[in-house]
């Protein structure tokens, strides 16, 4: 088995001496999902975004894909590995002023120089794939959130990712919209995709999840099967956290 | 609350009205004691003055009117540059500004402070006594020749005049363009960069595809004032004796006599190029707000 993400002790303060990350140290193999979990604060953004260098670490050896991303690493690092890791954010940050179509072909073409028209057939399947190809000419403020999701997993899965990072990707929508995202999500998983997930959806986390890591204050309070996590974590910190998440 | 409002507005009238009327007396005053009247039949007199810099052939025994259309292309070739350039450094600076570069951004955040601290006519002065004026005679590469007589660019032959004008007119308004573009970068979402950084676009790419298109509306009506700015200053090009408008204006005015005229014709010429470059950034400004509802 391989390994996609190996963290040693990371640390990232932030400049009014926050330690947003004290010591980290996770492995995430090839093929697997990866869920986070943790209080507000606690260092789960700041956690995956050191996996596509959006942020800067003050310590530690990251190695992404084969790729160092410590404290010294250079630009050209940087975007070598952006090309091999997608990411979803919370607020989707779909361009608005591109049709949907453009905001998913830009970078295969700018980045990969992809020619247009190939681009463009492989955005209609994923559009297809995420069950919105009807959306391909609209502009983003013309979808539901669900959808703008949608084509923001679309978009990074564009530049055929080894390894895709999600940032809360629920968390803006309405419930009425979260199950579609997810069920792209899980579809995703089930194709073998490596997954690293911050979530609160503890249902995708119990179905979908190899292993479920629990950070507290920058820490990493237990990692576990979900199994374990949900039904019998060792951590009180982590009961005390499930506890509140289910009241 | 109402009543004061109009009382206000009734009193502005007033003091409008009275200008108005002091003005059209001083003219009329003006125009009995030269004793010319009102006429421009002087127009078509030869100037008898040289200019030193033509668009097209001119020579002293041609018409003021020719002599001021010559002034007009003159101003309209050195604004029309200054526009282009402005934009272009302003952009740049900017961009620069808001980089994550430290070196660049201090760079440009010295050059803003710098610029707006000295007044224009300073600045030309500076451009065309200092930096100009002392040049020594260097070829650069066989297509550029700077020297104290002009400058020689791919077979174009600028005068000094015209590049201390061109250079302070940029390299000022090019610094209040910076702090606009700079205004409106800051005001698109953190999260749009974080979107194209993690899709592997570059900064620059960036910035072009993702970040200025969305600035873009709130850059455009500052810009157009900007636009409107660095026509009126290019005014202040008679300081360093390029032959604009305004420079030929005077001379002329100052040898026919011909005030009045004179001044109506410089401010029809200033509005109708203001129209101009309104009316331009207008068409944009609706053709970019008109993109951005189709994408609403
Ligand atoms: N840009 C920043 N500048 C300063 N402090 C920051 C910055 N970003 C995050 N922090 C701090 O770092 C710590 C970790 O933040 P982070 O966003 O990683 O938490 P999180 O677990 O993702 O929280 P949430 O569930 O609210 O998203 C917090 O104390 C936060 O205030
Ligand atoms: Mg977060």
């Amino acid at each position: 088995m391989t390994v996609a993400i190996r963290a040693t002790d990371l640390v990232k303060s932030y400049s009014q001496g926050v330690r947003a990350l004290d010591g980290v140290t996770l492995e995430v193999n090839s093929g697997e999902v990866l869920v986070v979990m943790g209080p507000s604060g606690s260092g789960k953004s700041t956690l995956i975004r050191t996996f596509n260098g959006l942020e800067t670490l003050d310590g530690g050896a990251l190695d992404v894909l084969g790729v160092s991303l410590d404290a010294t690493h250079g630009e050209r690092q940087v975007l070598a590995i952006r090309k091999r890791v997608g990411m979803v954010f919370q607020q989707f940050n779909l361009f608005p002023h591109l049709s949907i179509l453009d905001n998913i072909t830009l970078a295969p073409i700018k980045v990969q120089q992809r020619a247009k028209a190939s681009a463009e057939q492989r955005a209609m399947e994923l559009l297809d794939q995420m069950g919105i190809r009807e959306q391909a000419y609209k502009y983003p403020a013309q979808l539901s959130g669900g959808q703008q999701q949608r084509v923001a997993i679309a978009r990074a899965l564009a530049l055929d990712p080894e390894v895709m990072l999600f940032d809360e990707p629920t968390s803006a929508l309405d419930p009425e919209r979260v199950k579609e995202v997810l069920d792209a999500m899980r579809q995703l998983a089930k194709g073998g995709m490596t997954m690293v997930v911050v979530t609160h959806e503890l249902s995708f986390a119990r179905e979908v999840a190899d292993r479920v890591m629990f950070m507290d204050r920058g820490q990493v309070v237990e990692t576990s099967d979900p199994e374990t996590f949900f039904s019998n974590a060792r951590e009180e910190r982590s009961r005390r956290f499930l506890n509140q998440m289910q009241h | 609350m109402r009543q004061r409002r109009l009382l206000v507005q009734v009193g502005v009238a007033a003091v409008l009205i009275g200008l108005l009327a002091l003005l059209v007396n001083n003219l009329a005053v003006n125009l009995i004691r030269t004793g010319l009247g009102l006429g421009f039949g002087w127009l078509g007199r030869p100037a008898g003055f040289a200019l030193a810099e033509t668009a097209l052939p001119y020579a002293p025994s041609d018409s003021y009117l020719w002599a001021l259309t010559i002034g007009w292309l003159n101003s309209l070739k050195v604004i029309a540059a200054g526009l282009v350039l402005a934009t272009v450094l302003g952009v740049a600076a900017g961009a620069a500004r808001s980089s994550n570069n430290r070196l660049l951004r201090s760079l440009a955040g010295g050059y803003v402070a710098l610029i707006r601290q000295v007044p224009l006519l300073l600045q030309l002065l500076f451009w065309y006594f200092v930096a100009f004026l002392g040049l020594p005679s260097v070829p650069i590469g066989g297509l550029i020749r700077l020297s104290n007589q002009g400058i020689q660019l791919l077979g174009l032959n600028l005068s000094v005049e015209f590049c201390a004008v061109l250079v302070g007119l940029t390299v000022f308004t090019g610094a209040s363009i910076a702090e606009i573009v700079r205004g409106g970068i800051n005001a698109v979402p953190r999260g749009q960069w974080e979107a194209f950084r993690s899709l592997g676009l570059g900064e620059g790419l960036g910035l072009r595809r993702i970040v200025l298109p969305q600035a873009l509306p709130a850059i455009l009506p500052a810009l157009t004032s900007q636009y409107l700015n660095l026509a009126k200053n290019s005014t202040l090009a008679i300081a360093v004796g390029y032959a604009d408008l305004y420079a030929v204006s005077d001379t002329t005015i100052t040898q026919t006599g011909r005030a009045i005229e004179g001044f109506l014709l410089l401010l029809l010429s200033f509005l109708l190029l203001n129209l101009l470059i309104s009316g331009g950034m207008a068409a944009f400004n609706r053709a970019v707000l008109g993109r951005l509802n189709r994408s609403r």
